[in-house]
């Protein structure tokens, strides 16, 4: 717990320091020195008047919307005598257990790699660069012979260690008390009840229209439709990332989906981000990873086989080929619960300077993975443009659904919010689905880790998105599983 | 009631900062020992039941890092030679609660505090548009303000900066060759 005026100054301190030296702050000071040659701009009040003249100009529009994502993606500052593993993930025995299941991980596509006798990382050779680089649109025609490999774990796997988490201050008696949860979670974790939901999530209330019920066909558009389109289109016009957030909250017409999704995720598309694209493509032609072929055979085995995403094929290995390679990935590892594997070159095992993370961006692909791309593909058909948004979703939201931590849109939190959710408002159906032995949450759990994609339709899985970007919070997915 | 009794010996002067970090307590008071009139000793309550944890039953601030300043407390906690602290967990599900890292600070000796930037600290206050009708600004005043713009530009440039600029090397000898090697 931090003195209020303390946390604000450690913010301030902080955006500031990650602002700095970035693009917009570069892009700020040139404007700055070229406002001088503007007659408007009078020495005597030169501080106030180059102020003015960013505020009209737009320029403090795109400072504000960076301030803005910078406050919505790191978490508020702890008390300084926390350690980074605190501000990871503050109570012990969930750091504790997301090691665990990490180890586990490892040693699974060890011994893959032991089994197969593939090397983690090699370079292409030169004839092999060119052929990649030739059918880099579309990889989807490729067909490696994946048979070998297996994904190094799928959701329910998952489930089990989530099941088995306890607290060991906590009285896990086996008598059946008050202190037992009925549902496979078993920790103790604070989740909101209807009330609080209805208060945070007011917007979905029954009296305020919404996509996606208030727009079908029987509905005349003039009471709803036409005026939200509107809207939109004005806060567009103005570019602030806020404002669409709110504006998301109650649906986000097809038509201005992906640029309302850009300016929320603060993604411009300069120059310098497709440059770095580049970069990242290029290092795909020159190296191959093992974690490519997971990617491939998961891409094969889920996306391709799905109705609406088969066509996105191409563009999947293009992102996450791609994204396996990124590291600056690794930043959202000081808010996340997990930590990158570390490898060594061989032969100086436990030696510092000769570790890297593998893959490069630390996140090992799961089975199913890719499914949360899939969708993206829909809104975004520039493949620089839609690896940021995706990169961006990814460290904002995705990772916090297959990593253990006590975050309010945590994973577990989230199986604990269902499970609470379906007791309270349907406790037949709870009850009568443990007789049976079908335990909720074991139908739902795939459904959330994969935040919706591949089980809902698309156009109703993007109004759901929707609301996960307008609310900053995975909470919602529990909700709609109910 | 569990309590935490430290003796403090020779007596803090001045407690300005109180540092701890959270077991599975709910609620904590602090009392202080301090030279009364007459020169006996009382004992004053100077922290009544801060709550640590909102919902006792879950995990909430359950492992939380706390910071108490000496302007939240209830008396001045000068001349003090010995504190307790007082633990209250009304909650039957856990185990065990107590506060671990107590740390206690004097002024001027700061708690750890994460590196600031010194201008954050002389950020000049809102000024007012000055009014210039039909007088020339007083240039002492122009100059000093230019100079503060020009100083604020040379401490950002030569500070590091924590944004990424986008180059990177990629040397065929950083990634693994042959079999792999991750550890278990």
């Amino acid at each position: 717990m931090l003195d209020p005026d303390r946390g604000l100054s450690l913010t301030i301190a902080r955006v500031v320091q990650r602002l700095q030296g970035s693009s917009l702050h570069s892009q700020l000071e040139r404007q700055a020195r070229v406002s001088l040659h503007k007659p408007e701009i009078r020495l005597e009040s030169l501080k106030e008047d180059i102020k003015d003249f960013l505020k009209t100009s737009g320029w403090e529009k795109k400072l504000q919307n960076a301030v803005y994502s910078e406050l919505n993606v790191f978490p508020s500052p702890c008390h300084p005598a926390a350690p980074p593993e605190h501000i990871k993930e503050p109570l012990a025995y969930m750091r504790k257990a997301q090691g665990s299941w990490e180890k586990r991980i490892l040693k699974s596509l060890n011994s893959m790699c032991t089994e197969l006798n593939i090397p983690l990382a090699q370079k292409r050779p030169a004839n092999e660069q060119k052929e990649l680089l030739s059918k880099w649109n579309e990889m989807g025609t490729d067909e490696p012979d994946l048979s070998l490999f297996r994904p190094v774990y799928a959701p329910k796997d998952f489930l089990e260690v989530l099941m088995n988490l306890r607290n060991p201050n906590y009285e896990n008696g086996e008598q059946p008390s008050f202190r037992n949860h009925l549902g496979l979670i078993q920790v103790p974790l604070k989740v909101k009840d209807i009330p609080e939901l209805k208060e945070d999530f007011s917007e979905l209330s029954l009296n305020i229209g919404q996509l996606g019920i208030d727009d079908s066909a029987q509905v005349p558009p003039e009471f709803f439709e036409n005026e939200h389109v509107r809207v939109g289109q004005k806060v567009l016009a103005e570019q602030d990332s806020a404002a669409a957030q709110q504006y998301v909250r109650q649906g986000c017409p097809t038509a201005l989906r992906a640029d309302l999704w850009a300016l929320i995720l603060n993604i411009s598309n300069q120059p310098e981000d497709i440059l770095y694209y580049e970069q990242l493509k290029s290092n795909v032609i020159q190296h191959d990873l093992l974690v490519d072929s997971l990617i491939y055979k998961d891409v094969k085995l889920t996306a391709s086989n799905d109705d609406y995403y088969f066509v996105f094929e191409d563009y999947l290995y293009q992102v996450l080929l791609c994204f396996s390679r990124d590291t600056s990935v690794l930043e959202h590892f000081t808010y996340s619960s997990a930590t990158p594997p570390k490898s060594y070159i061989q032969g100086k095992l436990g030696m510092e300077e000769y570790a890297v993370f593998y893959p490069p961006n630390g996140v090992i692909p799961f089975h199913g993975f890719s499914m949360y791309v899939a969708p993206l593909c829909f809104l975004y058909h520039e493949p620089s443009k839609l690896y940021q948004i995706f990169r961006e979703m990814y460290v904002r939201f995705f990772f916090r659904l297959h990593s253990i931590s006590s975050h309010p849109s945590g994973i577990v939190s989230l199986c604990l919010l269902f499970e609470t959710l379906l007791q309270t408002h349907l406790p037949q159906l709870f009850y009568h689905l443990r007789e049976i032995g079908a335990q909720p949450l074991r139908i739902s759990f795939k459904w959330m880790v994969r935040a919706f994609s591949g089980y809902l339709a698309t156009d109703q899985l993007l109004l759901l998105w929707d609301r996960i970007l307008g609310y900053n919070s995975l909470e919602i997915l529990a909700g709609c599983t109910c | 009631m569990p309590s935490l009794d430290l003796l403090l010996r020779p007596p803090v002067p001045q407690v300005q900062e109180i540092v701890f970090r959270n077991f599975y307590t709910a609620f904590l008071s602090v009392r202080v020992q301090r030279p009364g009139p007459g020169g006996s000793r009382r004992w004053v309550t100077c922290l009544r039941n801060l709550c640590l944890m909102p919902c006792p039953h879950t995990e909430e601030g359950s492992q939380d890092y706390f910071c108490l300043h000496r302007h939240q407390m209830l008396c001045d906690v000068d001349q003090v030679t010995a504190m307790r602290f007082i633990l209250r967990q009304p909650s039957p599900v856990w185990l065990h609660f107590t506060i671990e890292d107590l740390q206690i600070f004097p002024p001027g000796q700061k708690s750890p505090q994460k590196d600031f930037p010194s201008w954050l600290s002389q950020l000049t206050p809102p000024e007012q548009p000055a009014s210039l009708h039909g007088e020339l600004p007083d240039p002492e005043k122009v100059s000093t303000e230019v100079q503060q713009m020009w100083v604020l530009t040379e401490v950002i440039r030569a500070r590091q900066a924590a944004a990424r600029i986008g180059r990177f090397d990629v040397s065929p000898t950083t990634l693994l060759m042959g079999t792999p090697t991750l550890p278990h």
